[in-house]
Parts: structure tokens; sequence; C-alpha cells
């Protein structure tokens, strides 16, 4: 297959677009940049898609809660024709606020009869924080995470602490091997984390996680700001490496395609 | 694909004959966290609380909420609680009809109900969001409203006021409703009558005239008045208010900074010297020198003209940079103030050229101490430290919804800004060449877009440019606005697809002054009719004068070719954004304001523009006397070792990461180096250093400095002190000196006095003395005058608090290729030291002389050849690879410098000063002391153009040939042991293990 095509979704207030574009692009994807109007207009222009991605941003100004309005209109105009672009072997894949887009439209964990099973809520300290973090993986199902064992990437959220409902929502999901994603330190340990490790209290240290398929994955940090050398905070210290941690997870999408 | 929230529980013991479909009803959502989630919100009022020490047994439970009116179901509300309103898992909400028992229940012993609500009228973005939100699942909702609701425990009455007044609500921009909240409805705004006013001024009295400029807020002269009266007269008509108040906007500090581009007749030890417009023959003037200088190879594109300065990039981009200040409005509500502030300045930069795009913020504030005792403060003034926090959360919300990475900032504390905080807010814009000028057409319709216009600030313009006092906060309630970052992001993306697409010939921002400045700009050339009627309202009764100044955020003007306009307006509503023709360029000469039919104004642009009287303004300077070395005691070790404490402790000094880690620093994806860096990722950097461009490897450098202690002593080297500053901040990352452009903020108090008015004068000669030399063109600036607060005080006489004379220099520097930057950690034991530059005993306003309270010794002073020198032959070492680490030197001199490059890097240094020669001492001074105050020089002097650079031991000779002429000194060597070691003349002064260094540095303002 040719270069897959991604369609990196704009709403009012998104602003990753322009950087996460690049990422899928340098990683050999094609990607364009789809408003939320345009989408709602035609929505049959998804097919002509190979992945999706909801950048970071904070659509509608995170207002109410983060990626609340965004996450109601897309579960009341668009839930059938993504449910399809699922269904048909394609890739979803949400960052920072797309990840709390992708929790909240139910999306990515769907809703049983006591409603959705797991949110991203505020920080413990209550605030916006940038830093960066050491991340593990469980990459039994998660296929952006194949081949990846850790990574070091910065975060930069306001609510980003994943609650889950009660303690057998959390079970089963990491039996599922759907908590693909979690905060540790840098020797990989996790035990008794605290800010800054786990940078915003998220039970069990849960940084990103996948559906069932694994097709579909929203995490916090943002790998498409560690995809270039220069972007790691001690480059200058520590020498460059050959490319940033991040770009691994746009090109297992790319490649996906292409396997 | 959610179908319920099980946590709601609901009420509806109030009478539910009012619903159905048609009837309007008005709901109350109270939303709080479930049991054993934090809640945030009573957290919050409990930690102010205890800075402001309301007794220590109130307890309070906060919840916040909406109010919804239309004609709504119980079974409608329930859904939008579950499906929009109420967060899955950790919340849940109880509502009812406003008024309902239910709602106002006491909650176990806390008996008080309080709800703080916005002023009607104050921009409300959640209640925004969440109508549109409603209305997009299809329910009739006509208009939402926030609330926040507490219950609290009992307190005296004294406490009681203190939470009321002082925590939960600032009444400029909310009002707080005791017990029970009963509401018929909320108020859409009312019906407005139109009817034109006049103001006869002819035959008017001076008082008559003067207290009409008062009663309208219009700030002007006498002599103003007097012009505009003649005017009119002449026009044998009177004026009418929007006449008047489009005059007083134009006209007013803020808009045409009249004082300091005036004439000026100024003295100082050298003579007189007379000025048509001072800012135009120093700092403007400076530039046209360096250009021409430059030649061919001139780098400036557009200077003082535009919204923002622009200069070259690369073959494709040039870059502008604007930074402006929003100090009043920060005063009264620090929130709104610093986020309308941010959001006013990126607008400037979107509206230099045709539209540049934003690609990082700079921000710096001064504040007083937020150690400040609450008893010390006079009266109608916030405590500094809730203003901090304010202004802090103020440019984090904006500019991280924005999506433009904060990179720079400083803080700086000093008790006189206690009734005037300062905050400077700066952008940087990436624009393509052939976009960096505009040109308005005539018949060019005028079109607005973007936010909707209310009364918010209006007379911003008029008010900024008056003294406050402690009454300013009951007076100037209008003038104070509140942002929506997303309308205006909204806003910028719709800019730049319409500028790549070449819809429109001219843009620019509505800023200070709202439609009056920015239609009076841009048709300054041609003139232009403007149709108030057909601007879009956020509610009725707005008088066509309100709607031609209100400052309402989010506005950006175009002149738009009538060809263009159609898919203009396509544009924008395909992302939901308002655009709307509001007029046209008509090519008279006039400006005619209409209200559907009526002529309203009718003003001659020349009037408008060039019709302000000239004024001559006094200007004197007399020189501080220099004082003797202050007297104080032989220092130990152990002293000096406290001393380098204290300073990487004082505010100033230490760590700003609190602040630092609330900004998105790494948004657009291009972050080079950060603003902390070292091998934790917290130490100070001196620059930080974005690539805006992601398939290129230029970067770009933003840096400041800024010194007003040394402004107590001379302004001109205070002036000079910080363009070195800035330079060497932004040359330490790596950025190349001949390709520094540099902006001055000049924030000064009354400059209707003479002396004050001089001390500024100084500083712009010295400003245009040094660039000059440097070859760093001034680009664009901005001031702010009359920072000073009045009150009376308890002994009922008047005080007056002048802000310490106070001149921001931003810079922005430019890095050939980013794999050439470096940072200032330390980086590996064995490496050798260097000290760049030369120490003379400049203690005068240094940070030695603060920590210990001393006063007196020389002020930094700038040789200005030996610094562009300097700075050329260190960018070239830097640039060959030869330095490991950079670290400026300025406040707390070489032993800070070199102890935060330590703890940064996690390694040691052992250093002595030997090399180190140092020219000082008057010679009828006893010798110990002289001895002594020779050390405090050697380690803490502020002298300028200095550097600590950390070298491998490899490449000393190479580095040493490649500095050439300019003095370099060996300090010493990086050693692994966790230790700082500096010895003066062979004694160990300082001796100390860098967890109590960094400890010092890190405690200060480490705020939950």
């Amino acid at each position: 297959m040719p270069q897959p095509n991604v369609l990196i979704l704009r709403a009012p207030g998104t602003n990753c677009d322009q950087e996460t574009g690049y990422a899928f692009d340098l990683a050999g994807g094609n990607s364009s940049f789809v408003h939320i109007n345009q989408l709602i207009e035609s929505p049959e222009m998804v097919s002509d898609y190979q992945i999706l991605c909801l950048p970071g941003g904070f659509s509608y100004g995170d207002d109410i809660a983060a990626g609340r309005i965004l996450a109601s209109q897309m579960q009341s105009r668009l839930a059938d024709v993504l449910a399809e672009f699922h269904s048909s072997g394609k890739l979803i894949l949400g960052i920072c606020n797309g990840f709390q887009i992708l929790i909240k439209s139910g999306f990515l964990l769907p809703p049983d009869d006591q409603g959705l099973p797991a949110t991203l809520t505020w920080n413990d300290s209550g605030r916006f924080v940038d830093c960066w973090v050491n991340l593990k993986t469980d990459n039994e199902k998660c296929v952006f995470l194949k081949n990846i064992e850790k990574m070091y990437l910065p975060i930069a959220h306001a609510e980003g602490k994943f609650v889950p409902r009660n303690k057998q929502v959390l079970n089963q999901l990491k039996g599922d091997h759907q908590l693909a994603l979690s905060y540790c330190l840098a020797n990989g340990s996790d035990d008794d984390l605290v800010y800054p490790d786990n940078p915003n209290g998220s039970t069990a240290n849960v940084a990103g996680v996948c559906d069932t398929t694994g097709r579909i994955f929203g995490l916090m940090p943002h790998p498409e700001r560690f995809i270039d050398p220069t972007h790691h905070p001690r480059w200058t210290r520590e020498g460059n490496s050959a490319a940033g941690d991040g770009l691994a997870l746009f090109q297992n999408a790319i490649n996906f395609f292409k396997d | 694909m959610v179908d319920s929230v099980t946590n709601t529980t609901t009420s509806s013991d109030k009478s539910q004959t009012t619903q159905g479909q048609e009837t309007t009803t008005l709901w109350q959502v109270d939303i709080f966290p479930v049991a054993g989630q934090p809640n945030r919100l009573s957290s919050e009022v409990l930690d102010n609380a205890t800075d402001l020490r309301v007794d220590e047994s109130l307890e309070v439970i906060a919840a916040r909420g909406f109010l919804i009116q239309g004609p709504l179901t119980h079974q409608d509300v329930a859904r939008l609680t579950s499906e929009l309103l109420v967060e899955p898992v950790v919340e849940r909400c109880e509502f009812a009809l406003v008024g309902s028992d239910s709602l106002s229940q006491p909650i176990g012993k806390l008996t008080n109900l309080l709800t703080v609500l916005p002023l009607p009228g104050v921009t409300d973005p959640q209640a925004e969001s969440a109508l549109m939100a409603m209305r997009h699942l299809g329910f009739p909702v006509d208009v939402v409203r926030t609330f926040k609701k507490f219950w609290t425990s009992s307190l005296s009455e004294s406490d009681q006021n203190l939470l009321h007044s002082k925590i939960l609500c600032n009444d400029s921009i909310e009002m707080i409703v005791v017990g029970k909240l009963e509401l018929d409805e909320l108020q859409l705004g009312q019906k407005y009558e139109f009817s034109k006013q006049d103001i006869p001024l002819a035959n008017l009295s001076d008082e008559a005239l003067m207290k009409i400029s008062q009663d309208w807020t219009l700030s002007l002269s006498l002599i103003e008045m007097h012009t505009i009266r003649d005017h009119f007269e002449k026009l044998g008509r009177a004026p009418s208010d929007i006449e008047l108040e489009s005059i007083a906007q134009t006209w007013s500090e803020h808009c045409s900074h009249k004082t300091l581009a005036g004439r000026i007749s100024y003295r100082d030890e050298n003579g007189e010297r007379q000025f048509e417009n001072m800012l135009k023959e120093t700092i403007f003037s400076a530039t046209m020198q360096i250009r021409s200088d430059l030649g061919e190879s001139d780098w400036c594109v557009s200077v003082f003209k535009d919204n923002a300065g622009i200069v070259e990039f690369d073959n494709s981009y040039n870059i502008a940079f604007k930074v402006e200040t929003h100090n009043r409005p920060s005063a009264l509500e620090p929130y709104g103030g610093a986020n309308t502030g941010i959001g006013g300045v990126i607008r400037d930069t979107l509206g230099t050229g045709l539209g540049a795009k934003p690609i990082c913020n700079t921000d710096v504030f001064c504040f007083a101490s937020p150690d400040t005792p609450f008893e010390e403060l006079p009266p109608g003034v916030m405590h500094p430290r809730r203003i901090m926090k304010g202004v802090v959360s103020g440019v984090r919300d904006y500019g991280n919804r924005m999506g433009i990475p904060t990179v720079n900032g400083a803080v700086f504390f000093d008790e006189r800004y206690v009734g005037n905080p300062l905050v400077f807010c700066g952008n940087v814009g990436l624009i393509p060449k052939e976009k960096s000028f505009k040109e308005v057409q005539p018949n060019d319709l005028i079109v607005s877009i973007g936010g909707k216009t209310g009364r918010d600030g209006i007379h911003g313009a008029t008010f900024s440019s008056a003294e406050l006092t402690e009454s300013s906060d009951i007076t100037s309630g209008g003038a104070v606005q509140i942002g929506n970052a997303i309308t205006e992001k909204m806003l910028m993306d719709v800019l730049l697809i319409a500028r790549d697409r070449e819809l429109y010939s001219s843009v620019t921002d509505c800023g200070a002054g709202g439609y009056s400045s920015a239609v009076g700009e841009m048709g300054e050339e041609i003139g232009a009719e403007v149709w108030l009627d057909r601007v879009p309202l956020k509610y009725d009764g707005l008088s066509y004068t309100e709607i031609w100044i209100s400052e309402a955020q989010e506005r950006m003007v175009f002149a738009i070719p009538e060809s263009n306009w159609e898919q203009f307006e396509a544009l924008c509503a395909s992302e939901s954004v308002e655009a709307t023709v509001i007029g046209q360029f008509k090519p008279t000469g006039q400006l005619v304001l209409k209200y559907g039919d009526e002529i309203v104004g009718d003003v001659s642009m020349s009037m408008l523009h060039d019709g302000r009287p000239p004024i001559i303004r006094e200007a004197t300077y007399q020189p501080v006397p220099e004082s003797d070395i202050p007297s104080f005691e032989f220092k130990t070790t152990a002293q000096w070792t406290t001393d380098l404490c204290k300073i990487l402790a004082s505010p100033n000094v230490a760590s700003k990461h609190w602040i630092i880690r609330q900004y998105d620093h790494e948004v657009q994806g291009g972050s080079v180096i950060k603003p902390l860096v070292g091998i934790q990722n917290d130490g100070p950097g001196d620059a930080a250093v974005v690539r805006p461009v992601l398939n290129s490897r230029r970067g770009l450098a933003v840096s400041c400095g800024m010194n007003p202690l040394y402004g107590d002593l001379d302004t001109y080297h205070m002036a000079t002190s910080a363009i070195d500053e800035a330079i060497r901040n932004c040359v330490s990352v790596g950025a190349d000196p001949t390709r520094i452009a540099i902006l001055d903020n000049f924030c000064w108090g009354y400059t209707d006095r003479p002396e004050t008015l001089g001390s500024l004068v100084r500083a712009a000669i010295a400003c245009q003395d040094l660039s000059v030399v440097l070859q760093t063109p001034f680009i664009s600036g901005k001031d702010s005058l009359h920072n000073e607060f009045s009150y009376t005080d308890e002994a009922g006489s008047r005080q007056t608090i002048s802000i310490p004379s106070t001149l921001l220099i931003s810079a922005m520097g430019q890095v050939p290729d980013v794999a050439n930057c470096i940072t200032m950690d330390l980086k590996k034991a064995g490496n050798v030291l260097f000290q760049v530059g030369v120490t003379g005993d400049h203690l005068g306003g240094s940070h030695w002389n603060l920590v210990n309270n001393l006063s007196g010794g020389k002020v930094p002073t700038v040789v200005p050849e030996r610094a562009k020198q300097t700075f050329i032959q260190l960018h070239h070492a830097i640039q060959k690879g030869l330095v490991r680490s950079c670290h400026d030197m300025s406040e707390g001199g070489l032993a800070v410098a070199v102890a935060e490059m330590a703890f940064a890097g996690g390694l040691g240094a052992k250093i002595t000063t030997n090399e180190v020669g140092i020219e000082i001492l008057p010679s009828d001074s006893d010798s110990q002391i002289e001895l002594s105050y020779a050390t405090a020089a050697l380690l803490f002097a502020e002298s300028n153009t200095r550097f600590v650079v950390e070298i491998a031991r490899e490449n000393v000779e190479q580095f040493r040939a490649s500095m050439g002429d300019i003095d370099v000194q060996e300090l010493g060597t990086v050693i692994s042991e966790p230790n700082l070691t500096i010895e003066v003349a062979s004694n160990t002064v300082i001796q100390s293990d860098l967890i109590t260094l960094k400890n010092a540095w890190l405690g200060t303002l480490d705020w939950k």
C-alpha cells in the first residue's frame, strides 16, 4: 500500500495539529487537516483515510471539562461513521486532548450499564503542568506501541488523571492489556510513584489506554514533541540520539498498513 | 454512546406547573466531586484564607454550576447534566428550578450559603461554550451563566468580610449573593433607544471644559480641550459625544504616546537638548543609523510603524516581535488583566503586515513581595500574592489555549510595585516575506471578525493614561475585561488561511480604543464610513458611542475588496467564526460614523491624527551623587557563604519553576532549549530557543534584561545594563550577536514631573548610544506612564507610591544551526572554567547590597566597544564547538553564576579569583574593609558583559586563541564531588555542598 492517509481532526481550540501532521508525514504518512464542521457536513470523507488522529489542544476551550464538548459532538453526530471506520480495520489515535475526547465520547472504553467505566480528570496538583516523564508499555495488544518497551516524552495538561470507576474495571483493563502505557521511573520501577514521576496522580500510573482491538489508542504524553533529537531536554549534555522516542509510535501506525 | 450518568440526583420540589415546552424556566445545576475525589474549589479558598490569616476553623464546601434558561423540562435538564455538564465517574450533581429549597439546605454545620456570579455583561467563556454545546444537542436554551457556590462555617464579621471581598469575589467582575439564590430570569440587556447627543463647548469656561473631560473619562488636557472647542467653533457646530470620544481615544497617551513622541526640553549635567519628538530622535534614530551603516546587509524590514517590528529570518520568512504592558487592568483584576494582556499582544503580531503566525510568548512581571504583611498594604490594594497567582493563571490559561509556547520570562519584586504591578506580555510571530506589508485600498469593506461587542473595557485607553487611586477599583469597573482564548484561536486559524488565500488588503487588531482606534488608524490616509448599528452585540442596549469605543476582546478589523467578501464570509462560516461588514473605506478623508440613517459623527482624519496641539514638556536630570562604599563588618567564610545562599533565595534570583511548569513551553513542536535545563531539568536557562519552521534547523532565541535597582542610581546605566543583559542571555545559548533585535518597554512614574520625565529621557539616550555601537537595532517599543498609586494613610495625609523606573529590554536572537546551541549546566568533571569579561567594584544596586540591606556603591556600566567585541568573539568560540556550557553573570555576580551552573549540572566546582583582576578601592578607607569589599566585588559585583564558560581541557588553548584580545580569566575546574569552593586571595571564602545551595534557590517560590 502507498502512503497511508492521515486525517488530523481540527476543532475550535485544537492546537497540536501542525506538528502532529508533521510527525505522521516524517513517519511516511500523508496528513490532511480537516475541520470538525467539514467532517460533520460530509462524514463519508473519512473513508478516504486509514488513520484518524485527534491531536492535542483545548477543544472548545476545554470549557465544562477537558474534551467534553467535542466528545459530545462526535458522539451525537459521528458515532456511526466512526464505528464503521474502526470496524474496517483502521486506526484511531488520540493525543492529550484527543485522549480525553476518546475517553469521554465512549469510543475508547464503551459505556456499560453503569455508564462510562473511566475518565480523565484534574491533576492532583489542580494545575496545568509541562514536564517530561518516563513511560513503559504493555504492547501485547496496542498497535501503536509495537516493539516499544519504554519512552521518555513530555506531558502538558491539567486534566490527565486517569480514574477508573472501580477496581474491577481497572483489573479487567489490565488483564486485557489495555493499560498500554504507564508512568515509571527511569529504571522502569513504578512502585509508589509521586509527582512529577506520576505527574497527575493517575490510578495505577496509567498514561495511555487502548481499546480491546489495540487499534484505538489514547495517551496523555505528546509523542509528536519528541521526534527530533533536539527536543530532548538534555540533548546538550547527553548528546544526540538518532531520532526522538516519539517517532516510533507514528512509524508503527504507518507500518501497520504496509506490513 | 453514553446512555446515562448514574450519579445524578434530582430535586424538583418547586412548582412543576411552570414547566412545559413553551414556558421559559430557569434551572440551577450544582456540581460536586463524588466522595473520594478532591474538591479543588474548596481547597483553593482554604489556601487563600490561610494566606490572609482568616480564622483556622473555617470550613468550606464548594460547588460549581450552571444557570440554564429556556423552555426546558425536568427531563431535558436531566439529559443535559448527564450528556454534557457532569463528568462521569468523578462528579455528581443536584438540579432544580432556581429558588428551590432543595438547593439551599445547609450541609452539616455549614450554614452560610454564598453564590458568586459574574456581573451581567462580563465575559463568561464556559457559559458561552456550554450554550453552544446545548444548542448543538438540540435543546432550546436561551441563556447560560456559570456560578460558584460555597457553604461555609460561621465566622466573625471581619473574617466574613475578608472572605467575601478578598477571596470569594472580585467585585469588579463578580457579585456575591448571600443566602438562597432567587432569580426570575437572566437579563439579556435592554432595548436601546437611539438619541444623538451633542456636547456644546462654545464659550465654556476652562473649569467647565475640564469638568467635561473628567466626567466623560476623556483624560484630555485643558489645551487639548481648547483645540477641540476651537475646531468645532470653526465648523459652526457642537461636537457629538462620539466625536469627542474619538478624538480622546486617538489622542490618548495609550494610543498616541504623546509624551514621549512629543516635544521635550531636556537638561542634565551635560547641558540642554531640545527634542521635537523624543523617541524618534533617540531610539528610532539609532535604528535608522544602524540600517544605514549596514547598507546592503540591512536586515530590518519594518520598524516602529506596524503593530510589531519585523526583521529578516531566513530565505522564506521574516519574524515580528512585540511586547505590551497591561498594568492597570491587572491591578484591578489580575486574571482578566493578564489574560487580555497576552490576548492583546498576540493580536498585535496577528495584525502585523498581513498577519504573522504567533510562535512564542514571553511574559515578565513586577510585583511587591508575596510575603508583604497584609496589614502593611495601602487601602484599596490587592495582596501581591493574590495578584501574582491571578496574573500567572491568566497568562497560563490564555497562552496555553492559544497553542503558543511561553518560553521566556522574568519576575522582579520590589515593594514599590504594591499599587502598580507591571505585566509585560510579548509575542513573536513568523511571517512569509511577501506578507510583511499591507495597504488599505479605497472602497475596501471594513469587516470585523471574532468576538461580539459589549460594554467591556469602555474607556480602557483613557483610563490607562491616568493614575490609579484606592477608589480605582470602584470607578473603573467598566475598564476590566475577561478574555476568551478560544474565540481568538478560531480567529487566528481563519486569519492565517485567509492571508494565504490573499482575501484581504489590510488587517489590524482591535485593542485600546476598540473600533475607534482600529478603523481610525486603518483609514487615516483614505477616510472611512462606519455603520455602527450593524456591529454584532453581546446584548442589547449599547449606545452608538459605546459600540465605537468598547474594548471587547478578540476582535480584528480587515479591509476586504468587495469582490472577495463572499469567499471571506464563507471561510469564516466554515470555521464558526462570525464576520460582519461594518463599513467601508471611502476616499473622503473624513471619518463618518452612522447609526442607521443618522450621521452621528463626521470628523476629518487630519483633525484626529494631526490636530493634537503640541505641548513642550520640561525634563531635568540631576545625577545621584556617587556614594562611598557602604560600611559593613568584615566577613568570615561562613558569612560569605550565607550571603550566597541569601542571594540564591532572594525572590528575583530564586527558581521560577512554579510559574514555568504551568506554561506549555513545547507546543508547536519546535522546542530546542527549554526554560529549565540541566541534569534534573530544573536549572535556570539563560534564554529559550525554538525552531519555528519544523523542517529547518534555524533557531530563534528569546531573552530579556531588566534591573530597576540600577535605575535608583542612574537610569542611563540601568538602560545600558538591561540591553547588555538581554544580549548576554541570547549569546549564552548560541545566538548570533549580529542578528539580535531588541524592544523597549518603559514603565515609569508620573512623567508630568520634570525630574521623572528627565530620568526617562536619560534612559532613552542611553538606548540610542549603546544600540548604535552594538549595531543592535530597536525594532518596536511601548511605554506606560503615570504608574503611581495614591491613597490617604491612617493619619489622614495623602501618600503616593511611584514605581521604580523600569525599562524592560526584550531580545530576539537567531541561531544559524540549533546543533550549536549550548546550555548553562556544567557538563563534565575535569573541564576548565573561565570568566569572560572584566570585573569592577559594581556593587551599587546589587543583590548583595539588597540582601545585606546596604546602599551605595557604583552602578554597573557598559563599555560599548568592549561589549560588542566580547559578544562576537564568544559567539565564534561557541560556533566552533569550543564551549561546553555558558552562563551570563547578572544578579549575584560570579558566585551566583557558578553556583547555578554547578547545581544545574549536578557537578561541583573549585575555583579561585586569582586571575580575575579588579581595579578599585578608594585609598582612604580602612584596609580590612577594603579587602572585604574587594572580596565582595569579586564574588558578587554585577559588572556587565561577563560570562562564565566551561571548556574541555583539550580545547583550552584554542579557546583562549579564539577569544583574542578579550579578557578571559581561568577560574578553576569542574569536579565530580557535589561541592562549591571559591578562593579569593588564597583564602577559601565560599564553601558549600550543592544541595544547600540548590535548596535555597528552589525553596523561595516553591508554592503548592
